[in-house]
């Protein structure tokens, strides 16, 4: 079946917080779904719901049409999660932290590695500790990450955070390209991203 | 089949007017088993031939100790329940059971002492049953101190099962390893808590002690349940309206 | 279409990954070993230099200061992945959570309990024990340490996110351990004394092996617990 996501009626209880009430929506093959909202609305609960972290009381996630909760390893190959805080081990350097990080999900070749951290512009800081790098660096790695996993299905919380005009602009054009190719973005903004519109859906969270 | 009523028990309204209502009879028929087992054990038995009166202590004891580990067992199985078909109840009654189990564990454990003194001329010896229970306490102690340092309730209540579901497994291993543990150093004096020979008119009271311990433990974690489910649904409707009432 | 990691290949990363992270801050690794042979030096000064009475107690002091310097290293077991994400990003890897948790632990058990059996001999010869018996001692707190690093996953699972979570994993670690402790101590007297230690081993073996195949399951449903 072709890429496809959708929720249906997704209710979350964090504590006794009724944080997700209902909240349902489609994203197919080239489109971003653009989900805003104050703090503390629930962006980073819903990402965290749909990528399976969380598990809602009601309501389904679907993918491809079958229900993520079946073969849930199998939706999460497809699917890569980039949260506020990049994964990123201080001690290792930026490249040996994408080796080892997307290296459990996927083989990849050496090229297809600089490539992506090419793309991202953190070719010259990828071999220093990342304890070394500033935040701005460190989320240019994680970005290079997010490209080198080929995922079809890309969660991103809020990941314009700690970049420059020029860091916002690699992200729309990353997204960009891969809405273009087939894909499909989830993104919790703050700050608008300056997506073309016609692929772009809201969904407000209150 | 109609399953209406599996599916009642899971809901905290019916359970609570239903454990509101089944306390005092429970209460009830346990105080006049536990009288009946008392009077019957402690007052009416022939002493035993080798330990006199000493293994009258058998009749709070023993009850005590089965308890330990039947409520240990209820525990995990009822928030492996709680945990697989997420029923809040079921997780409700785990958090009910766990002190009234580490309590029936302390009186094992007590009672256990005050037969040694007669028995071996000590409170405590490192007998196989003293120890195993004493490694449950430990057990008990640990499940409420997780629970304890877990805000969330439904966190608390989900990684609390798992401990509890990992402890079942494990005491029957920690039964077998103390009791080899301890016929490996077994001493020349007597150190088993061995049970007397057993005539009916001190087996029928011991029975009856069960059966009384085990209602008086229904009777308790039913209050307790009653509190659990009031404390977790504080904020819901339902509970102004049962408080009115 | 991308190719994705065998599991055995995510299992080499996961482990060559702690392993050169370890081998960055050398002092850290030394810590479990310093402190293993300290507490062994203070049963003589608590006890009596003679070698013959400390050769008695030599199992049971190695056993629970193995233990104890077991328990301070488990705290560290998952804590810094839950810290910066890794572990969810193990949750979200497609990959068996249970096998690469499976990794983590082995990984942790070569930079801690492996090491640990090795370096006994030096406390135990401090204790009185000769050198025939070292390979008894050396395989019992071998397998023992490896039993608890699996045991010990859960309860470091469980306590992800609790404050001060320490004390209480030992809490919680220390009576799932005492089969652990029994059969291996027991090895552990019985290579000593110079007797055959068979029987204590293989039961102890064999509540290594029941840990392999139940403990990572149950880190696994306790590390999902704790990320939400």
């Amino acid at each position: 079946m072709t890429a496809e996501l959708r929720a249906d009626n997704l209710h979350l209880w964090r504590g006794e917080q009724h944080v997700l009430r209902g909240v349902g929506f489609t994203a197919t093959a080239g489109r971003c779904l653009l989900v805003t909202g104050r703090n503390g609305a629930g962006k980073t609960s819903l990402l965290r719901t749909v990528a399976g972290i969380l598990q809602p009381e009601e309501g389904c996630v679907f993918w491809r049409g079958e229900v993520t909760g079946v073969d849930r390893r199998r939706f999460q190959s497809e699917m890569c999660y980039l949260g506020h805080d990049a994964p990123l081990k201080g001690d290792l350097s930026g490249a040996e932290n994408l080796h080892f990080g997307v290296g459990i999900r996927r083989r990849f070749s050496a090229d297809e590695l600089h490539a992506a951290l090419a793309r991202t512009l953190a070719t010259d800081f990828a071999d220093r500790p990342v304890r070394t790098l500033s935040a701005g660096q460190r989320r240019r790695i994680a970005l290079a990450g997010v490209l080198l996993t080929a995922a079809t299905l890309w969660l991103l919380d809020e990941p314009t955070t700690n970049l420059d005009a020029s860091g916002q602009e690699l992200v729309t054009a990353l997204i960009d390209a891969h809405l273009a190719s087939g894909g499909i973005a989830v993104a919790a903004i703050h700050h608008p991203l300056a997506l073309d519109a016609r692929v772009t859906t809201r969904l407000e969270l209150t | 089949m109609n399953w209406t009523w599996f599916h009642r028990l899971g809901s905290p309204p019916y359970i609570f007017k239903l454990a509101g209502t089944l306390t005092p009879w429970f209460a009830w028929l346990a105080a006049v088993a536990i009288a009946y087992g008392l009077v019957g054990g402690v007052g009416l038995a022939p002493a035993d031939y080798q330990q006199k009166d000493a293994f009258r202590i058998i009749y709070v004891h023993a009850p005590s100790a089965w308890l330990s580990l039947m409520i240990y067992t209820t525990m995990a199985v009822s928030a492996a329940i709680g945990l697989i078909w997420r029923i809040k109840v079921s997780h409700a009654l785990a958090a009910a059971c766990a002190p009234i189990g580490a309590w029936f564990t302390v009186a094992a454990l007590g009672t256990g002492m005050l037969w040694g003194k007669p028995m071996w001329g000590a409170y405590w010896a490192w007998d196989p049953r003293l120890t195993a229970e004493l490694v449950l306490l430990f057990l008990y102690m640990g499940y409420m101190g997780l629970r304890a340092g877990i805000e969330d309730t439904q966190r608390a209540d989900r990684a609390s099962a798992v401990l509890a579901i990992v402890g079942v497994i494990n005491v029957p291993i920690v039964k077998y390893s103390v009791e080899w543990w301890n016929s490996l150093h077994q001493s020349a004096s007597v150190m088993k808590l061995g049970k007397p020979t057993i005539v009916p008119e001190m087996l029928i009271p011991l029975l009856v002690m069960f059966v009384g311990f085990t209602l008086l433990f229904f009777a308790l974690v039913l209050v307790r349940l009653r509190a659990e489910i009031l404390r977790r649904e504080r904020t819901a409707s339902w509970i102004r309206e049962v408080l009115a009432a | 279409m991308t190719q994705a990691a065998s599991p055995w290949q995510a299992a080499r990363l996961v482990v060559e990954r702690d392993l050169r992270l370890a081998f960055r801050r050398p002092a850290q690794l030394v810590q479990p070993i310093l402190f293993f042979l300290i507490v062994t030096t203070l049963f003589p000064l608590a006890l009596s230099p003679e070698l013959s009475r400390l050769r008695d107690v030599a199992p049971g002091v190695l056993w629970v200061a193995a233990l104890l310097s077991s328990l301070l290293a488990l705290e560290f077991l998952f804590r810094d992945d839950a810290h910066d994400g890794t572990l969810e990003q193990f949750v979200l890897s497609g990959q068996s959570l249970t096998w690469l948790l499976f990794a983590k632990t082995f990984s942790h058990w070569l930079l801690t309990g492996l090491p640990l059996a090795i370096v006994a001999p030096v406390s135990a010869g401090a204790l009185g024990v000769d050198f025939a018996s070292m390979p008894g001692v050396i395989a019992s707190l071998g397998i023992g340490s490896f039993a608890l690093s699996l045991i010990g996953a859960i309860g470091a699972g469980l306590t992800l996110g609790v404050q001060r979570g320490g004390v209480l994993l030992s809490l919680l670690t220390l009576p799932l351990a005492v089969p652990i402790l029994i059969f291996g101590a027991r090895a552990t007297e019985l290579a000593i004394k110079n007797e055959p230690y068979g029987a204590p081993l293989y039961l102890l073996a064999a509540v290594a092996v029941l840990g392999l195949t139940l403990a990572p399951l149950g880190a696994a449903a306790a590390v999902r617990i704790g990320l939400e």
